[in-house]
């Protein structure tokens, strides 16, 4: 984990899970990528068809595993490539946040978007936006995270 | 969580793109990373993994060192994944055995710091392994491929088309909102550079496309539902009511005569509103189809059903006229859909300080394209609204283009259309034209001659953009004039020029619907609002949505050579799509775990598709594979888990989440 406890002079580096759908927000983060813009290399993204393919499971799974926040990008309602796919997960995103809320984490931690095609700009101010606040938040601190070591990915780059 | 044991023998491939990747990305420690996780055997890192030595690569490992999941770290999945799924099955190894990460687009191109990017794509590779290690073995779906086509929109981009693949021996329908085919281009008197007459070379196109035994023209008509998936696409359209049966209407047009309207009242869209119709009408004389409509705002048998019908009377014993005709609703199932929906042009008066619609002698270049046609409202002869012929206009290029107050892209045409038009104002009636410019945009063949021409005919060109168009004169020889007030930047300083007539270069614009339309075909507009392409090199008329092509202005700003050749490779496309008879569809449709579905129907109502039945007899639900495209949406909505979607399985996805969060 970057944030060594061992080291308090390094700056928090918060982690965050980007499920995106493959038809609009995973290919607005493709253009930001060939627009060369530029943002933190703070987020993972993991691809789905659709939006309504997050499980609220996932979310739970990710912030169990280590996770500072969760991003979640889809279409614009009225513009799913499954028609409504995002609807049922804004609904079903505005249920667990709730719940999150009540086990501790911060509201700001989960976040869904709806970012088409064309809007790179916006993966980036996003991804910005968030790193930006979950830094001000500090790392999630749940019991369940485990413990994790130093690792071999650290010891190579810091070779 | 299955463990996927011990003969799990991943590779692991890292692509330097070039420098694209490996100037920001450590390859080699990625690759000397990979290699320490678990089940991977081997990880290459190579110059370009998408060339033929680095498909080579993987076959030769797959080969030699029997592996059975392959993990690629390259580009975006939306470039290659296909290439390196045809690279598993050439080793013989199912496809979906391939996880592909985004390391380019994802990491190298968007992060600076070299140690962070690296550290992030060791995440994306070990969640990769992870992911790759559960990946079951899947058959693509194949189904029959429907060989009719649809094009929407008959500029010429959709008369192109239409006619390419109706001569090949596809059917097609062609649905046009308008009365008429022909788009903006019927409007034009000539064309540049060449300045050839555009009827010359349209009309006969469209009269093909009229009657062409391939061909189901219908105009005067939009496309309301759009159904299915590529190969079988259902498509609903409604025609509306032209109050004419077109099929006993024969274009004599002898009912507009005999209109007991004498004159026509109403402004003339075609016409730009520079001439006036009657209720009766056809667009313009070369209209296709040849078939006459009513307009029922206008007609006084719709507004009173008092009226003597005289059109009625003259149509005589051929009885096309139907006063109660309704709008009708076609279904046609069609295999590719090809959308050519054009252009509009700048609406002049959001840039006020030019003085359209204020000032009488301001016009559009679409006006003034009707205003010099022989075919247009005065025959072609330049006349200002007064009946004056002008003896000085100014040209202003880029209105509503290049401007950050209104649209920042160059409208491509402008400049040549803009030349156009002054070569003909000149030739027709002598005037004094001035051409007011930012910069002169003339790529094309035969287009930066065509400017040396003009330059020679003594054409004025002022390089500036204008600031302001007013009939304050500040000098008596001003009076009655219009005056430009533009900086002259090649002369350095601010002139004032009086003219009698203004023609402004307007620019293009995404139609106002664009959004709609977008929505209507399951695609994407880029942030302007034009539609978006697959990929803008490889792939710009290919959309996202497979099945759906784009050709002409509706992609971006085009001039007629690029409009017609896009409409051809669009053509081909879609005839390279539907010839291969059948498509093979991705996998990743949804399934019933049948043992632990309690049959609580949760899932039923989330499929947008009515993919999911209940099985009355065994009390579970079940998916029709046929009708399921694979969103995932029911799945997480099963409170058991019982439905799972192919390739983002619930383990495979956690072992993705796990993957890039903790360190092995
Ligand atoms: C003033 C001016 C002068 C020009 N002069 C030249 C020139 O000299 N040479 C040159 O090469 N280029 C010229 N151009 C550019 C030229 O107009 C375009 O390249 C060309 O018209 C593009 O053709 P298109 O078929 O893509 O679009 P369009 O001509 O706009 O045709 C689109 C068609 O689709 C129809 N449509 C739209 N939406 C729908 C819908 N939802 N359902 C059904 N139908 C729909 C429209 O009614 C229209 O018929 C000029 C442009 C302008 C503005
Ligand atoms: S009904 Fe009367 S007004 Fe209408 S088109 Fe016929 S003649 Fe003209
Ligand atoms: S994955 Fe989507 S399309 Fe398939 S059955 Fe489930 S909800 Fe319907």
């Amino acid at each position: 984990m970057p944030n060594g406890q061992e080291d308090a002079t390094t700056v928090f580096e918060p982690r965050i899970v980007a499920f995106f759908c493959n038809w609009c927000t995973y290919l607005a983060s493709d253009l930001a990528g060939s627009s060369r813009m530029k943002y933190p290399p703070n987020s993972c993204v993991i691809r789905l068809m659709c939006s309504g393919r997050v499980d609220p499971q996932f979310i739970l799974n990710a912030f169990a595993h280590g996770a500072d926040g969760v991003l979640i990008g889809g279409c614009h309602p009225g513009d799913c490539h499954y028609r409504e796919g995002n609807y049922k997960a804004l609904r079903r995103f505005r249920l667990l946040r709730r719940m999150l809320v009540k086990m501790g984490i911060e509201e700001e931690r989960v976040r869904l978007e709806w970012i088409s095609a064309a809007e790179a700009d916006r993966v980036r101010d996003v991804i910005r936006e968030m790193v930006g606040k979950i830094r001000e938040l500090g790392p999630l601190k749940l019991d369940l995270v485990p413990k994790a070591e130093m690792t071999k990915a650290e010891e190579l780059i810091h070779a | 969580m299955s463990d996927p044991g011990l003969d799990c023998r991943i590779g692991v491939y890292l692509c330097h793109c070039g420098s694209n990747i490996a100037a920001t990305v450590d390859v080699m420690a990625l690759a000397e990373y990979a290699r320490t996780l678990p089940n991977v055997v081997v990880a290459r890192e190579y110059k370009y993994m998408c060339s033929d030595p680095g498909q080579e690569l993987i076959c030769t490992d797959i080969a030699d060192k029997k592996l059975n999941r392959i993990v690629v770290a390259a580009c975006s999945p939306m470039l290659h994944e296909k290439t390196f799924h045809n690279v598993l099955s050439r080793a013989g190894l199912n496809p979906f055995y391939l996880q592909f990460v985004n390391i380019r687009e994802h990491v190298s191109w968007v992060h600076q710091d070299h140690k962070a990017a690296t550290a992030k794509a060791m995440d994306l590779v070990r969640a990769a392994t992870r992911r790759v290690a559960l990946h079951k073995s899947l058959e693509k779906r194949r189904v029959p491929i429907n060989p009719n086509v649809l094009v929407v929109g008959g500029g010429i981009a959709g008369i192109h088309a239409a006619l390419t693949m109706a001569d090949a021996g596809k059917h097609v329908y062609l649905v046009e909102r308008e009365p008429t085919i022909g788009g903006h281009m019927a409007m034009f008197d000539k064309t540049f550079p060449t300045l050839d007459c555009a009827a010359c070379i349209l009309t006969p196109k469209m009269t093909s496309v009229g009657s062409h035994p391939n061909i189901s023209l219908w105009a005067y008509s939009e496309v309301t539902q759009v159904e299915g998936y590529v190969g079988n696409y259902k498509v609903t359209v409604c025609r509306k009511p032209r109050y004419i049966i077109e099929d006993l209407c024969v274009g004599c047009q002898e009912c507009i005569t005999a209109c007991i309207y004498k004159e026509g009242k109403t402004p003339d869209a075609f016409n730009q509103g520079l001439s006036k119709r009657k209720p009766v009408y056809l667009p313009f004389p070369q209209a296709i189809p040849q078939k006459v409509l009513i307009d029922p705002d206008a007609c006084i048998e719709f507004k009173t059903g008092k009226c003597k019908k005289t059109c009625v009377e003259a149509c005589a014993e051929r009885n096309a006229i139907d006063f109660k005709q309704q709008e009708s609703i076609e279904e046609i199932d069609v295999g590719a859909i090809i959308l050519a929906t054009g252009f509009r042009t700048f609406d002049a008066q959001r840039n006020a300080y030019y003085g359209y619609g204020q000032y009488k002698n301001v016009y559009t270049s679409l006006e003034i394209e009707r205003l010099i046609n022989a075919s247009g409202p005065t025959s072609g002869v330049l006349q200002m609204r007064d009946g004056r012929q002008p003896q000085s206009v100014g040209i202003v290029h880029c209105v509503g283009s290049r401007d950050q107050n209104t649209n920042r892209w160059c409208s491509k045409v402008c400049c040549m259309y803009s030349l156009k038009l002054a070569h003909l104002i000149k030739e027709r009636t002598g005037a004094e034209v001035y051409n007011f410019y930012i910069d002169m945009r003339t790529p094309g063949k035969g287009y930066e001659e065509f400017y040396d021409r003009l330059l020679d005919e003594g054409v004025h060109f002022v390089r500036g953009r204008v600031a302001e168009i007013s009939d304050w004169p500040a000098h008596p020889s001003e009076e009655g004039k219009l005056i430009i007030r533009a900086e002259d930047t090649l002369a350095g300083f601010v002139r004032r020029i009086p003219v009698d007539m203004v023609v402004l270069s307007v620019g293009l614009e995404p139609k106002a619907d664009a959004r709609d339309v977008a929505r209507l075909f399951n695609m994407s507009c880029a942030s302007e609002g034009w539609f978006l392409e697959r990929h803008p090199k490889l792939a710009p008329v290919s959309t996202f949505t497979d099945g759906v092509f784009i050709a002409g202005a509706c992609q971006g700003p085009k001039d007629i050579p690029e409009t017609v050749a896009q409409a051809g490779a669009a053509a081909a496309e879609v005839m390279a799509l539907i010839d291969a008879g059948e498509i093979e569809l991705d996998p990743y449709t949804a399934y019933v775990l049948e043992e632990h579905c309690s049959g609580c129907k949760t899932c039923i109502p989330m499929c947008p598709y009515g993919a999911i039945a209940f099985d009355s007899v065994k009390s579970k639900a079940s998916v029709n594979e046929i009708l399921c495209k694979g969103c995932g949406t029911c799945v997480s909505a099963c409170p058991s888990g019982s439905i799972n979607q192919n390739f983002f399985e619930d383990e495979e996805v956690f072992a993705e989440t796990e993957g890039v969060l903790l360190h092995a």
